[in-house]
């Protein structure tokens, strides 16, 4: 069990890695939807109690939402805007790499700081979600096409999930698809946004639009 | 354990280790539908080589002679410290992991001098190339076996990290049984996934280097080597073949966990483990093209990270 549970994480946290080094936008989303299906699978493992109902409809929606309908929405974003690739992020992909293993080694660090008040699955799992959302923040802030920032933005929200997986047994199932239902609202509002954006300017860099004037 | 067991590794080393290259170019050779050249043509390679005699440039300093000589004597020394899997190696010590990476450093320090030592720009370039994947991959290896250092340590819960004793790699990889395998597979799996892409890199195999290609432009090892002849080019694709032995023999004694005891069964496994993976690259070899020489440290990178990686779940985890 522990063997499942620590090979998921690492797992999870590849596919950030692979986020942050890849620049075909299509591949990126890709991985997104393998984390939330990964996402999906980590309440069933993290459960130390026999599997309720409340339990396996929770990962069966993240694995619905995060792994089918946010990615969809998105390549249907980023064929409307017509890009395909990442050009010339502010950070390249090797550097981001050498950033993320800094993170990474960070994230742990920070781990270790916050004791769980409860057993949980593997000491992994906290280290594990603080390195999601700054995977998250990190393509925000380093990328320059706005499917790749709605991308880090699914990423930290992800994170933040993870970070609630640990609670799963005590959290009000409300408040979990409280956040889903936000997240999907959020994609969605995005998602036409960016449409939007490339429609009256031609493009979807965000570093650009600071230079509009009203 | 037989006091002459530790001799294994070397002998095995320097009569087995042309057959390894062997081994990758006929499985290339079958996955591409050819027949592809005999099993054993290094050995006819080296064979033909040893007996002519080396041509020198005149413009050439004694450095461009030592570089072969170097480079095949550090690699030996290194072949000297690498175990099989539970069987020993031959110098053991505290910390030989330290000296066996810079060994192969040394090495390819004499290659890239005695490469720019001909003063050819197509070698300074295939130098340059060489030492800019080496930085990356040397940390990785490192941290990778240093990673491996910590697993399956038995730590009393008093004792200082500090006071965590050296090992030698021998002690390290002797440790590897299946129970450390069903506890810490995570560490195991992502630092063989590392010491692979550095083996890759440093062998100069295909997503890095092209190992069949003569055009200057794409080529890294390849083109340091293009001013050496006869037996010195004999001495350096002998040296390449051990090279890849010493790193195929430490991935086998880390992925293959049979450690019963019994010398033959324990040699045997880790000697089949190898030419797994010989088979393995041939097959990486032939499913992918060489990557765009930027997209490289990416490659060497993502190693950095899945070292790191290893060696924060082992330590902090």
């Amino acid at each position: 069990m522990k063997l499942w549970t620590e090979t998921l994480i690492v797992l999870l946290i590849l596919t950030n890695l692979k986020l942050i080094s890849s620049s075909r936008l299509s591949a990126c989303i890709r991985i997104v939807a393998v984390q939330g299906i990964l996402l999906g699978v980590v309440p069933l493992l993290a459960g130390q109690n026999p599997l309720t109902w409340r339990i396996a409809s929770l990962a069966g929606l993240t694995m619905i939402l995060k792994g089918m309908v946010f990615p969809w929405l998105l390549l249907k974003a980023m064929r409307s805007a017509n890009v395909r690739r990442e050009m010339e992020p502010f950070v390249g992909y090797s550097a981001s790499l050498i950033v993320a293993a800094g993170l990474l080694g960070f994230s742990i660090w920070m781990g270790r700081q916050l004791p769980m008040p409860f057993a949980v699955a593997s000491p992994l799992i906290t280290p594990m979600a603080v390195f999601t959302i700054m995977i998250g923040l990190f393509a925000v802030i380093s990328r320059r096409k706005a499917v790749t920032q709605v991308l880090g933005y699914l990423v930290m929200e992800n994170g933040i999930y993870a970070f609630g997986l640990s609670f799963a047994q005590q959290e009000p199932f409300l408040i979990e698809l409280g956040t889903l239902l936000d997240v999907f609202m959020a994609v969605f509002v995005m998602g036409i946004t960016i449409f939007h954006i490339n429609r009256e300017f031609n493009h979807i860099d965000a570093d650009r639009l600071n230079a509009l004037r009203g | 354990m037989n006091i002459l067991h530790p001799l294994l590794n070397p002998i095995l080393a320097l009569f087995l280790a042309p057959l390894l290259p062997g081994i990758i170019n006929r499985t290339k050779a079958i996955v591409a539908g050819r027949t592809g050249q005999p099993l054993l043509q290094l050995y006819y390679d080296l064979f033909r080589l040893f007996q002519k005699s080396a041509v020198y440039s005149l413009t050439v300093s004694p450095i461009f002679k030592a570089g072969p000589l170097v480079g095949l004597a550090c690699i030996v020394m290194g072949l000297t410290l690498v175990p099989m899997g539970g069987i020993p190696s031959l110098f053991g010590f505290a910390g030989d992991l330290v000296v066996l990476a810079y060994l192969m450093g040394l090495a390819r320090f004499f290659t890239v001098a005695a490469a720019l030592d001909t003063g050819s720009a197509f070698e300074g370039m295939g130098a340059s190339r060489e030492v800019q994947f080496s930085v990356l991959a040397e940390p990785a290896l490192l941290l990778g076996l240093a990673a491996i250092s910590q697993v399956g340590l038995i730590r009393p819960l008093t004792a200082l990290p500090t006071a965590i004793p050296l090992e030698s790699l021998s002690e390290m990889l002797a440790r590897l049984s299946m129970s450390v395998w069903m506890a810490d597979g995570t560490v195991l799996l992502l630092t063989s996934a590392a010491l692979f892409i550095v083996m890759l890199a440093e062998n100069c195999r295909i997503p890095v280097d092209d190992p069949t290609t003569h055009l200057e432009l794409t080529m890294i090892h390849e083109v340091m080597v293009l001013d050496h002849s006869g037996p010195d080019f004999g001495m350096i694709l002998y040296a390449a073949a051990l090279k890849l032995w010493i790193f195929l023999a430490l991935l086998a004694g880390l992925l293959i966990p049979v450690r019963t005891g019994n010398f033959w069964m324990d040699g045997a496994s880790i000697l089949i483990g190898m030419v797994v993976i010989a088979i393995g690259i041939g097959v990486i070899e032939s499913i992918n093209g060489r990557l765009r020489l930027i997209r490289v440290p990416q490659l060497l990178a993502g190693a950095l990270v899945l070292s790191v990686m290893a060696l924060v779940m082992v330590l902090w985890g």
